[in-house]
């Protein structure tokens, strides 16, 4: 899996490609973790180079979420799409998480 | 069945190997792309939950401590994933509520669900010193060759 940040004006993107699964989960977390302990609190995950994730994917997605809940920030999904959606929805993250079909379209509602 | 076959330790490290094997032999054998994506998730479910739970510290080092076996049974594609584990039927698990809210949830149990969700037909049983889950899915009549 890989892992690319982007400041935007209101919040960091941040891009994984690849795998999420039990080896990269734990890759993703940590990552994020470093994101949230150095003050970016608002957070967009893009989802759209993303081919595969497991429970334990989601299992890095929820803690990192609970994480920035209790700090008080913001996180949006973006581009979460196929296989990878289908995932979502049958565990219910796809109905809990804020989904947008767009980059742009999460960084709007984070205006 | 006729098969090919993977050991190894039960290492989560050892993953990417299990989902390699298993994409290779279902890609020699016509499985769909959907179907493909279903198995990989099932079978890294599976080998993570015997990489946690089936051997206390240390003891799932041997190199023939998991072992995955991919054939075809008349239409259907079957892969057995067989540990020298604790005796264990992960099926016996229960399905996890999967409409709470997010910030109550517990994850554990997901992956069992995952298993039983993607594959057409899952099933447990002790032999010769070790579980074995058979997980099988069906190739739809467009797909067969």
């Amino acid at each position: 899996m890989e892992f690319q940040v982007k400041k935007e004006a209101n919040a960091t993107v941040v891009m994984i490609t690849g795998r999420m699964d039990a080896v990269t989960a734990p890759q993703y977390e940590s990552s994020v973790n470093e994101l949230i302990t150095g003050g970016d609190t608002i957070i967009v995950v893009d989802f759209d180079g993303l081919d595969y994730i497991s429970s334990a994917g989601l299992r890095g997605l929820l803690v990192t979420a609970k994480l920035l809940k209790a700090k008080g920030g913001q996180l949006r999904f973006a581009n979460v799409k196929g296989t990878v959606r289908e995932v979502f929805d049958i565990s219910g993250f796809g109905s809990i998480f804020q989904m947008d079909d767009s980059v742009a379209e999460s960084l709007a509602k984070l205006a | 069945m006729e098969c090919e076959k993977i050991a190894c330790a039960a290492s989560v490290e050892n993953l990417h190997l299990i989902t390699e094997f298993v994409e290779g032999c279902a890609g020699c054998s016509g499985l769909e792309a959907k179907k493909t994506f279903g198995l990989l998730i099932a079978v890294e479910e599976a080998f993570v939950n015997i990489c946690s739970y089936a051997f206390a510290d240390g003891e799932g080092k041997a190199e023939d401590a998991v072992e995955v076996a991919c054939g075809s049974e008349g239409n259907d594609f079957v892969l057995e994933i067989a540990d020298k584990g604790r005796q264990f039927d992960v099926l016996t698990l229960p399905d996890p509520d999967t409409t709470m809210d997010v910030m109550e949830r517990e994850i554990g149990g997901l992956g069992v669900y995952f298993i039983r969700k993607l594959m057409d037909d899952v099933s447990y049983r002790r032999e010769n010193g070790r579980n074995i889950l058979r997980l099988v899915l069906g190739r739809t009549r467009d797909s067969l060759p």
